[in-house]
């Protein structure tokens, strides 16, 4: 086994900083919003964790469509990782927004588009999972990943402008809070601007280990059929 | 006896049906994607096993829907719309499943990639007898539908809301089903796959089909009915190019 290399290992240093100095930033540096008070701050974590699931999965579809190209098997390595990283930071960012909704609408869950989107979006990589967990020639579950990464990735942007047009034929019940801009101060977007830098630190950081997960995972396999030959 | 492919070209077993000369390239081509779709239905005409599974199922749909929701006269038309598509979606994944699992089960699929044609004929070709399945259903559904629950569902809007719907549905279910058939999970694992990518199209089938109904302005519907056409030609634009990569071995 190969160990971390020299960049990797200060980039574990950097992204443990980086979430302490964001965190200290978000709660002692921003100020807190006059109207929703303190839960208001859970707003930063909300986007940063949203924009790097945003990421994850711009990166899954475009890696899909260059394994289909390319048949090299380190794309498919490369799909999983950033299709499982946006898998987790989507269900942080509902999570997040969840509390947030909470006070700010009144209620956990509104079948807001951007929420809703997000909640298919992951029913689509738990799809995912689950189609490659019941493939195991490696090069056809690459394979059927990436078409469904295609699939997916296509149905999504139509999901949500399906969404959307549902709701603005049908009056929102709570309000009108759902799209209504909020009012930031400088500091404010200032700690939104260095917690999304922060979370692609963490990103890249993750999606690294991820991937290296994934070739140490296919060595392993190599190294069992090995064995039994 | 579903991959019983001589008919597709009783003549000249040499003949390759990309590269003939005596027939132009894209009338083989149709013709394959006709051969497939007819080897299916005529399949079906015999066995029957699949539409009326198919057909015994929506039925029950129907009648748990009554049970479920309770629809008295008022409800009905609310939900009329919604309760077809979800017989019509969840009656679909059983006529995918049985139609791929029968070319996988019995060796079939490898006999029809064998056969010297495009690939994509075949996803035509198995979208087109799919598409067929699910219209038949529908054909006798909707108005069985409005016999139990005294619903007019002779529209012309409504009718060509369910083609779209049921084209868009059938050609990314065909894909998918081709993938699903080939996992070990097979036959539960095609919902799954198919639910959260067909979503557009549930919607905006929902949406323009009890437009329809209810009497609503055109320019409330049309919006839906671009939603169901996009999708149509975008996935079975993708489709086309992808199904390759699915039936490659």
């Amino acid at each position: 086994m190969s160990a971390q290399p020299r960049l990797l290992q200060v980039l574990n240093v950097l992204s443990v900083f980086l979430l302490v100095a964001a965190a200290a930033m978000v709660f002692v540096y921003a100020p807190i919003e006059r109207v929703m008070g303190a839960v208001q701050k859970v707003f930063y974590f909300h986007v940063a964790t949203a924009w790097v699931g945003m990421i994850g999965f711009i990166i899954a579809a475009a890696v899909a469509v260059i394994y289909l190209v390319t048949k090299d098997l380190k794309w498919d390595t490369i799909n999983v990782a950033a299709v499982e990283i946006s898998l987790v930071f989507f269900f942080i960012a509902i999570v997040l927004g969840s509390i947030w909704a909470r006070p700010a609408w009144g209620t956990w869950w509104t079948w807001e588009p951007r929420l809703t989107t997000a909640a298919i979006l992951e029913m689509i990589y738990l799809a995912y999972l689950l189609l490659r967990q019941g493939i195991e020639d490696p090069e056809r579950r690459a394979r059927f990943g990436a078409v469904y990464t295609i699939v997916g990735g296509l149905s999504v942007p139509l999901t949500f402008v399906s969404i959307r047009l549902f709701r603005t034929i049908h009056p929102v019940i709570i309000g009108a809070g759902g799209s209504e801009k909020m009012n930031m101060t400088g500091e404010m977007v200032a700690t939104m601007l260095v917690n999304i830098a922060v979370f692609s630190v963490i990103f890249v950081t993750l999606f690294w280990h991820r991937i290296r997960l994934g070739q140490f995972a296919e060595k392993v396999e190599q190294l069992k059929l090995k064995l039994t030959h | 006896m579903s991959t019983d492919l001589s008919s597709l070209d009783s003549s000249d077993p040499n003949i390759r049906y990309s590269a003939s000369p005596s027939v132009p390239s894209s009338v083989a081509y149709f013709r394959a994607v006709f051969a497939v779709a007819w080897k299916d239905l005529s399949a079906e005409l015999r066995s029957r096993e699949l539409l009326s599974a198919m057909l015994v199922f929506s039925v029950l749909v129907l009648l748990i829907f009554y049970f479920a929701l309770e629809l008295d006269v008022k409800a009905r038309m609310d939900i009329t719309a919604g309760a077809l598509w979800v017989t019509f979606a969840f009656a679909g994944t059983l006529g995918l499943n049985r139609s791929m699992a029968i070319e996988k089960d019995r060796g079939c699929l490898d006999g029809l990639l064998l056969a010297p044609v495009d690939r994509s004929a075949i996803y035509f070709g198995k979208t087109i007898s799919n598409l067929a399945f699910m219209l038949v259903v529908e054909a006798i559904v909707l108005p069985l539908y409005s016999v139990m629950y005294n619903v007019n569902l002779f529209h012309p809007g409504l009718l060509g809301v369910t083609l779209l719907g049921s084209v868009g549905y059938a050609a990314v279910g065909t894909l998918l089903a081709a993938m699903s058939v080939q996992s070990r999970t097979r036959d539960v694992l095609l919902p799954i796959l198919l639910f959260p990518v067909i979503i557009p199209v549930l919607v905006a089938a929902v949406k323009s089909s009890s437009g329809f109904l209810t009497g609503a302005e055109m320019v409330e519907i049309t919006p839906w009915v671009n939603i169901l056409l996009v999708y149509d030609v975008i996935f079975i634009a993708v489709a086309f190019m992808v199904f390759d990569f699915v039936v490659e071995e």
